[in-house]
């Protein structure tokens, strides 16, 4: 299968800390990966690498054909619009949008905004009935599923997502787990970080990171 | 999409948006104060310089006695000599008549009600008056004395007992519209009772308290039929140049083209000139230092208010600046999200220009609304008038307010550009 994300000697250094220290890594089209490790190794790091979010100061990026690390902002900006959807450990909904107006943002700023499309997308996370719920009048659980729905609506190439579970309770951590599970059968790409073990084994592949090294790779 | 964002994010964080429109209302009053003050009452100066400030008063020839101090002309007779009424068409009929807009004849008299000594003038109110060349004229004190404010009727211009009462003498008196009341004259023959009824309170602007009525009236109650004092004349005249000056030094310098430039320029003097010419025995002199001094008052205060506008102003942008930056700091994640999202700098930068504007229109109307107030305020204490509506003024307040908003924001639109989602989405 055809490499979807590729890392080669990728090196991000802030001052003395090298936040990504030579990462090699390519990542197949419709892969399920799991980025693991400690506090401050730098998941986050790589993961706005791929998410264009950031440039490396060293090495080169491909993601879906374009050489990342080459482009100035406004290019990366359009790259991101296109190719990538973002899952925040804290979500990150607009406090006084609510949950339809939140997914028809993404719309809003990649093409033209639909509302029948965006109540589709939250159908899908099983939030049809909460669509006009400011997000504080929904649960983390639910928040987390809009952002998810928010994430898909412009059928993204990747999605990342940063301890999607990371302040979610076990029931949710599940309803938002197979959720990413049917969009891995869908054939979605999926890059996610996480510290639970038992998150990252359902992944297809398991990445360590440690000190900004990529210390293991495969599955467990 | 970007109204509803609008709409919903303009509801947000209702405190500092309280503060911001505040802050550009603040600019925004006086703006409007001022405006509304230089706009009016430069009219009312316009006009006055034009009714009565550009006014001539036409008097009979003081003659000096032979016994006089040098440089004193002492006249006892002065109020006794009269300018006869017939004449007045004259004035009209002389080389500048389409520029006399009209006048007002005047003769006074002291007389006593209750045992109180009250000035009594008989003039002219609406007074239709034919000119010797065939065309009527409609002239008196309701068309050239603009800011006589008239609560009840005009007195007509005949022989009936009508009067006209200032308001500060109505109220001594304690009298009001209809009421009928005796005057106690002093005529050749002796002291006489007659009876005045009121039509009407006027608000002169002076304080006098005086009591008009038709000229004709008090002509036939003194026995002076035909007999006036003064005669007040409105004239549009040129503004004074060299030429003018130099006649007015000396007008026996002046060549005979200068002369007849002179002559035929409607300087005020000249006007008075060809006055003196078509009525034997008069004096006319002009009446203008006093409006022009008051227009030289006005012009400094609207220099001073100007100067305070663009200094409230610009604290007002400053107000704005800091309120907006504030307002993208807090809002960071937000804007960091919709970057994330694929959101350039400039949709970003013109939701929140966009919220400013909402802001700047409101602050404005409001400030407007303020504005307005203070400038009744200011018409009633510095000019003792009203501030009439102009609706030049909202446009122009609204243009300035929102513009406010706008540069307001350009300081914190370099906070927007320079926002990295990575960084504000992680916590950092
Ligand atoms: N903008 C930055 N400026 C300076 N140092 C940074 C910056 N971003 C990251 N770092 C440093 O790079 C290292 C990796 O950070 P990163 O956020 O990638 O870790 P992480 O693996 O995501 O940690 P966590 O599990 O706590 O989220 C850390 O030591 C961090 O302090
Ligand atoms: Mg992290």
């Amino acid at each position: 299968m055809s490499d979807i994300v590729t890392l080669q000697d990728v090196y991000k250094i802030y001052g003395k800390v090298h936040a990504l220290h030579n990462i090699n890594i390519s990542i197949a089209s419709g892969e399920w990966v799991a980025v693991m490790g400690p506090s401050g190794s730098g998941k986050t790091t790589m993961m706005n690498i791929i998410g264009c979010m950031d440039t490396p100061t060293k090495g080169s990026v491909q993601v879906d054909g374009t050489e990342t690390h080459k482009l100035n902002g406004a290019a990366l900006t359009k790259l991101r619009r296109e190719k990538i959807g973002l899952v925040f450990q804290q979500f990150h909904l607009v406090p006084h949008l609510t949950a339809v107006e939140n997914v028809m943002l993404a719309q809003y700023y990649h093409s033209m905004p639909d509302e029948k499309e965006a109540l589709q997308a939250l159908e899908r996370v099983g939030l049809a009935q909460r669509a006009e719920h400011l997000p504080k009048q929904l649960s983390g659980g639910e928040q987390q599923r809009v952002c998810i729905a928010r994430a898909l609506i412009n059928y993204p190439s990747i999605i990342l997502a940063d301890e999607p579970t990371g302040n979610l309770d076990k029931v949710n951590e599940r309803i938002v787990i197979d959720i990413f599970n049917q969009l891995h059968k869908e054939g979605h790409t999926i890059i996610m970080v996480t510290h639970d073990p038992k998150v990252g084994q359902l992944a297809q592949r398991q990445i360590e990171l440690d000190h900004g090294q990529l210390v293991y790779s495969g599955v467990v | 999409m970007f109204f509803r964002m609008l709409k919903k994010s303009f509801l947000q964080g209702k405190k500092n948006k309280l503060l911001a429109i505040v802050t550009i209302a603040f600019g925004a009053t006086l703006a409007s104060a001022v405006l509304s003050v230089s706009l009016d009452i430069g009219d009312k100066v316009n006009k006055e310089l034009k009714s009565y400030g550009a006014n001539l008063i036409v008097k009979p020839e003081m003659e000096a006695l032979p016994l006089d101090m040098p440089g004193i002309k002492i006249d006892p007779l002065a109020d006794q000599r009269y300018i006869s009424e017939d004449e007045l068409p004259n004035i009209k009929m002389i080389f500048w008549r389409n520029n006399i807009l009209g006048f007002v004849p005047s003769l006074s008299t002291s007389v006593f009600i209750e045992e109180q000594e009250v000035k009594l003038t008989g003039t002219w109110f609406n007074k239709k008056m034919v000119i010797p060349t065939g065309e009527t004229l409609r002239t008196g004190a309701k068309s050239i004395k603009t800011w006589w404010d008239v609560n009840g009727n005009w007195p007509a211009d005949n022989n009936e007992p009508e009067a006209l009462v200032q308001q500060k003498l109505a109220q001594r008196l304690n009298i009001a519209n209809g009421d009928k009341f005796a005057v106690t004259l002093t005529t050749e023959q002796g002291r006489k009772t007659s009876q005045l009824k009121v039509v009407g309170i006027v608000s002169t602007g002076s304080n006098e308290g005086g009591i008009f009525v038709p000229l004709n009236w008090l002509q036939e109650q003194l026995g002076k039929d035909n007999q006036v004092q003064q005669v007040e004349v409105s004239a549009l005249t040129t503004p004074e140049n060299a030429l003018a000056r130099k006649a007015a030094m000396d007008l026996d310098s002046l060549s005979s083209d200068e002369f007849e430039t002179w002559y035929c320029t409607a300087y005020v003097d000249s006007i008075a000139y060809q006055i003196e010419e078509a009525i034997p025995g008069v004096e006319a002199k002009q009446l203008r230092q006093v409006a022009q001094s008051e227009g030289k008052v006005l012009s400094k205060i609207q220099l001073l208010m100007a100067l305070l506008t663009v200094v409230a102003l610009i604290s007002s942008i400053l107000g704005i600046s800091n309120l907006m930056t504030a307002s993208v700091l807090e809002r960071s994640k937000e804007i960091g999200l919709y970057k994330a999202l694929g959101a350039n700098n400039l949709p970003v930068i013109y939701l929140f220009m966009a919220e400013a504007l909402v802001i700047g229109l409101i602050g404005g109307l409001v400030g407007y609304g303020i504005g307005f107030g203070f400038a009744q305020i200011i018409g009633k204490s510095v000019f003792s008038s009203t501030i009439a509506f102009k609706p030049l003024v909202i446009p122009i307040v609204l243009l300035l307010s929102t513009g406010v908003g706008i540069l307001g924001t350009i300081s914190a639109m370099g906070t927007i550009v320079k926002l990295q989602p990575a960084e504000v989405l992680h916590g950092r």
